[in-house]
């Protein structure tokens, strides 16, 4: 069993902690765990992303060849695209569609819809909207997680207990909201 | 003991604490930051009394952790491979002194530049001061082979260099421990000569680190850390160093690889080991995360057998970091490529965060040298460097830490007029204080600006040496009290900034500005942090 997922977004949005969530579980689990990330330069305001890699056997690289990823999980849509080459034939891509705009040459919205219209096997969702309507706008990586879920090789449960160690430090109003996100994004992956 | 997951940067941190370390000397450095970051929050570090402050430079480092490698106690010494060029001089002669307590020089390369200005390989520089060099493949490696180094430096009282590339630097995975061992007790190096390099002891000191040569080379054949991998299919061998190992592994998941591999870790390279492979296999191919330097050593001058593949005969590209798809390709395999990028993904280069002070004070730069036409703002290395990109376009040169003062000065002295030089805080205290000074000595009309965000930005927020010294420091140096300006740079204080900056520019001396508010992202930080506190 092995599950190669690409994490895509603009610095400072938030992807690493969706790793950590994803990573807790999978030690947990006893997994093998690698996981590439991106410091330094380009952290500010560019293009980052993260390799992560879980199996039940031992991993060699550090990175995932192109065209082996089974996941491209994405907080920004454009971001999302930018590792099509890594993605594999059968793989999902599970992201935001709302835009993060710092650029002067974005592209327009309806072109990048029709990139995803494409797309056999993706998830697209407004984690934004979903977030903030729980309350906290600040958790839709969560909702993205929850949306990623069912692609994990785990079970929700594992998942879910993963977030509460994540945020537990910080309260049980906080660890109810991001829960709460999880599930939302969950429940759109299901339908 | 259970694994822990850890960065290979911490993996090397966490290894050196269990190896008995007393201090860690460093500037901070991507790809190298994390590693005294985890000795600073380290309870273990707290509980042992490491040092683990941040220097001024590299050279400083390097020249503390000599110091007290001297005193007998475990000293490691971190920066990025640039980083190495600063410290070179202690760097070069370490290698004469020796090592008394166990001395450990780890540089982190950064291949494919992801942040940085060149991709130099420091196993150059470690064949250059003869002394080994070890490159882990994982992060248990890079755990195990910090405590391995500092064995083979107390036994051999040598410094020895550990390299890694950004990519186990910056990669975590689970890592078993071993028992923490305690620190060497003080000692002060037994041999009252053996640190003072004048060349009639130099000399012989030299004649020693030759004379260790041929044990190095029999600690790298009988090393754990190197291994041949016999195969069935002799057609071609393959040595495979560093990370570069994983890649070439991963495409063999589930399979055996068929043909004979030669795992290096550990330098000199293992002559024998080498020679097997060569005798044994039509072709060799040599896949290394840098430098192509055992393949240049393989295939020499005249490379007669023509029988050596890697980098430098295109089997890999000459150039940038390796992945497993490369290694793929060079050995015949399918490449897994996936669909292409689509056409409408734009490139998002990294920008100055919003709110930044830097983007203010470009925004007078730019208003203020409009008049002089393009070429003549000098700058330097840090976040401030994102002034180069639109929509700044701001600045003409960044080339090494402190270059920016002096090479204003050196084109002042060419007859280009006015010169402004950009530089950050910390930058300046890294390096730019003696630049500053050799302006001073011939009072060159220069202008410099020393941006002061009161951090170390770049590489995260680390403490600046600059903090609440800049102004004291010029002064000190002999820049005319009057011609040091402090300036704020905000939107609503442009026209005066503008005016200050055009006011030193006309100038016929030294003068210095500073932009002072602090970092953003520092500042929100420090904010968040007190509210947690509330």
């Amino acid at each position: 069993m092995k599950v190669d997922i690409i994490l895509a977004g603009v610095g400072g949005q938030g992807i690493l902690s969706i790793a950590s969530v994803i990573g807790m579980a999978a030690v947990k689990k006893g997994l093998y765990l690698k996981q590439a990330e991106v410091h330094g330069m380009s952290q500010r305001g560019g293009d980052v992303q993260s390799h992560l890699r879980l199996a039940d056997y031992e991993i060699a690289s550090d990175l995932i060849p192109m065209g082996k990823a089974d996941l491209v999980i994405a907080v920004e849509p454009m971001e999302s695209l930018r590792y099509m080459p890594w993605l594999a034939k059968d793989g999902w891509i599970i992201t935001n569609d709302q835009p993060f705009i710092n650029i002067p040459n974005y592209p327009e919205l309806d072109a990048l819809k029709a990139e995803f219209d494409k797309l056999p096997h993706k998830v697209v969702l407004n984690a934004d909207k979903i977030a903030a309507d729980l309350g906290s706008a600040r958790s839709a990586n969560m909702v993205i997680l929850g949306a990623a879920a069912p692609f994990l090789k785990m079970d929700y449960a594992e998942i879910e207990a993963a977030v509460k160690a994540q945020f537990e430090r910080k309260g049980e109003q906080v660890v109810n909201t991001n829960l709460a996100c999880l599930k939302a994004g969950y429940d759109v992956a299901n339908r | 003991m259970s694994k822990i997951l850890l960065l290979g940067d911490e993996a090397i941190a966490q290894g050196a604490l269990d190896a008995g370390l007393s201090g860690v000397y460093a500037y901070p450095g991507t790809p190298s930051t994390e590693i005294t970051e985890y000795i600073q929050a380290s309870k273990q570090a707290k509980e042992g009394h490491i040092h683990s402050i941040w220097c001024g430079n590299e050279k400083t480092a390097m020249e503390s952790a000599i110091g007290m490698s001297y005193a007998g106690k475990r000293a490691l010494v971190c920066m990025k491979h640039v980083g190495l060029n600063v410290a070179a001089d202690p760097f070069m002669n370490a290698s004469i002194t020796g090592a008394h307590g166990g001395l450990v020089v780890l540089v982190a390369d950064d291949p494919s530049m992801h942040s940085s200005q060149d991709e130099q390989d420091s196993r150059c520089y470690a064949k250059f001061a003869m002394i080994p060099a070890f490159e882990p493949s994982n992060q248990q490696e890079a755990y195990d082979l910090t405590r391995y180094a500092f064995d083979f430096s107390e036994k051999y009282h040598t410094p020895v260099l550990l390299r890694v590339t950004t990519r186990l630097a910056h990669s975590r995975s689970g890592v078993e421990r071993k028992e923490a061992r305690p620190q060497n007790e003080l000692s002060i190096c037994p041999n009252p000569k053996q640190y003072i390099l004048l060349p009639a002891n130099a000399r012989g000191f030299y004649r020693d680190l030759l004379a260790k040569q041929p044990h190095f080379e029999e600690e790298s054949e009988k090393s754990p850390f190197n291994k041949y991998i016999d195969g069935t299919d002799k057609s071609m061998g393959i040595i495979a160093t560093g990370i570069a190992y994983n890649y070439l592994m991963e495409n063999f998941v589930g399979k055996t690889c068929p043909y004979p591999v030669l795992k290096i870790s550990q330098y000199p390279a293992p002559a024998k080991l080498v020679a097997k492979m060569v005798d044994e296999c039509e072709s060799v191919l040599v896949a290394e995360e840098g430098y192509p330097v055992i393949e240049d050593q393989l295939r020499g001058l005249l490379n007669r057998t023509g029988n050596i593949h890697g980098r430098m005969d295109g089997t890999l590209p000459r150039d940038g970091e390796l992945n497993p798809n490369l290694l793929a390709k060079s050995l015949g395999m399918e490449d897994t490529c996936g669909a292409p990028v689509p056409s409408i993904v734009a490139p998002r280069p990294p920008a100055l965060c919003n709110g930044c002070p830097h983007i203010d004070t470009y925004l007078a730069i730019n208003e203020a040298m409009a008049e002089y036409g393009p070429g003549k703002v000098f700058a330097d290395i840090g976040c401030y460097t994102l002034g180069a990109l639109p929509p700044y376009k701001a600045i003409y040169t960044t080339v090494d830490m402190g270059a920016s003062i002096t090479m204003a000065k050196g084109a002042a002295d060419a007859g280009v007029s006015p010169v402004l030089a950009v530089i950050g805080d910390s930058t300046f205290t890294h390096s730019g204080m003696t630049s500053l000074l050799d302006a001073i000595y011939e009072n060159a009309s220069i202008t410099v600006m020393i941006l002061d965000n009161s951090t170390t930005g770049m590489t995260g927020g680390q403490d600046s040496h600059a903090l609440g010294r800049i102004g004291n420091i010029c002064k000190g140096l002999g820049v005319d009290e009057k011609h040091i300006r402090i300036i704020t740079p905000l939107k609503n204080k442009h026209a005066e900034n503008v005016q200050v900056i055009k006011e030193e520019l006309a100038y016929q001396g030294v003068s210095v500005i500073v932009p002072t508010r602090e970092c953003i992202q520092t500042l929100s930080r420090r904010m968040k942090a007190q509210q947690n506190k509330k």
